[in-house]
């Protein structure tokens, strides 16, 4: 069974207690739509489990098959340093349909970031590494796919619906 | 499941075609490290399927020298075809005459379905398999063990 090498820690992006019995992970890509699928799946479960969960999301982009996956990672890191990656995370998975480097300088005006900036970032990859760490942590941790979620340290190989991931929670040892 | 060749095994050599009018031969990667996965079928449906993944792993396993191989029962303009959509940069060798021969050799072919497992084996620059995996038909093996065989060896 796989299990996630590199814990979840300052550097990560993360909602709920840190002191949560359940921590997950996801690894997901921004232009994959199982990971669209997943997005509303992850937004009921945190708010049935509240306090019991711990949620963090790093960056698992399939750039070859997806060509605006690393754009859009490198767009949420980009607000994260503005302190608003969730916000850009979630606008960008609600706007999953129409991603092109124009719409997440759209994406950018409307949390009222510097559109400039952001081309800029993009242009010069200044969060390509960042986005690389994350791969390379999942890559080592067996991500298989995108999304593949880790539930206190090991890989979830179920699907990723909502009773199977409550169950897959539950059996982790919460709520 | 099958008699997958373990570890400390000599790697049974092999030439198939990468493309249809080139071939490669194993012995012919010698000095350096090779992966070798083996898959059941090219056009996967999922979303980042285990030659997709691989695909994205790609500068990972350079970083040890490594040559990644894909290898299937799938002739060489399947594998051209597929390539090509996935936008591959590794090769996929055409296990297809006689069909299934080096996933035999490997002790990796499934007999009733006339495909090969989803196999992983790490070779090292001497020719020796290092570490070889089996993974269930359905379950992409993701690229961790791969990478933990390439780190542990000998330098």
């Amino acid at each position: 069974m796989a299990k996630l090498r590199v814990p979840v820690g300052p550097d990560d992006h993360v909602q709920g207690p840190a002191a949560a019995p359940i921590t997950l992970v996801e690894y997901g890509d921004y232009e994959c739509p199982h990971c669209g699928h997943a997005y509303p799946m992850i937004k009921a479960l945190q708010k049935r489990s509240g306090k019991q969960l711990r949620f963090a999301f790093r960056n698992f982009p399939l750039r070859e098959i997806h060509p605006y996956a690393e754009a859009a990672a490198e767009t949420a890191e980009f607000a994260a340093t503005h302190g608003k990656f969730w916000e850009m995370h979630d606008l960008i998975f609600e706007n999953q349909n129409s991603l092109s480097e124009q719409m997440l300088g759209d994406l950018a005006q409307r949390l009222t970031l510097d559109r400039q900036a952001l081309t800029e970032a993009l242009a010069s990859g200044t969060f390509a590494e960042r986005v690389r760490r994350d791969f390379s942590g999942g890559a080592r941790s067996g991500v298989n796919g995108t999304p593949t979620f880790f539930i206190n340290g090991q890989r979830h190989d179920g699907d990723f619906e909502l009773v199977t991931l409550r169950q897959a929670i539950n059996k982790a040892g919460g709520k | 499941m099958s008699n997958v060749l373990p570890a400390g095994t000599p790697a049974p050599d092999f030439t198939l075609h990468a493309t249809p009018d080139q071939t490669l031969a194993l012995k012919g990667l010698r000095g350096r490290p090779v992966i070798l996965a083996f898959y059941p079928a090219d056009w996967s449906p999922v979303c980042g399927d285990q030659m997709a993944l691989y695909n994205e792993v790609l500068p990972e396993f350079q970083r040890f020298n490594a040559e990644l191989l894909g290898i299937s029962v799938d002739g060489v303009w399947c594998h051209a075809a597929f390539s090509r959509d996935r936008k591959l940069h590794f090769p996929l060798l055409a296990d297809f005459e006689p069909k299934g021969g080096v996933a035999k050799l490997y002790g990796v072919f499934r007999d009733g379905e006339g495909i090969a497992e989803r196999a992983l084996f790490v070779i090292d620059k001497n020719g020796t398999i290092r570490w070889s995996y089996c993974s269930p038909i359905a379950v992409n093996p993701g690229a961790d063990g791969i990478l933990e065989a390439l780190e542990n060896l000998p330098k």
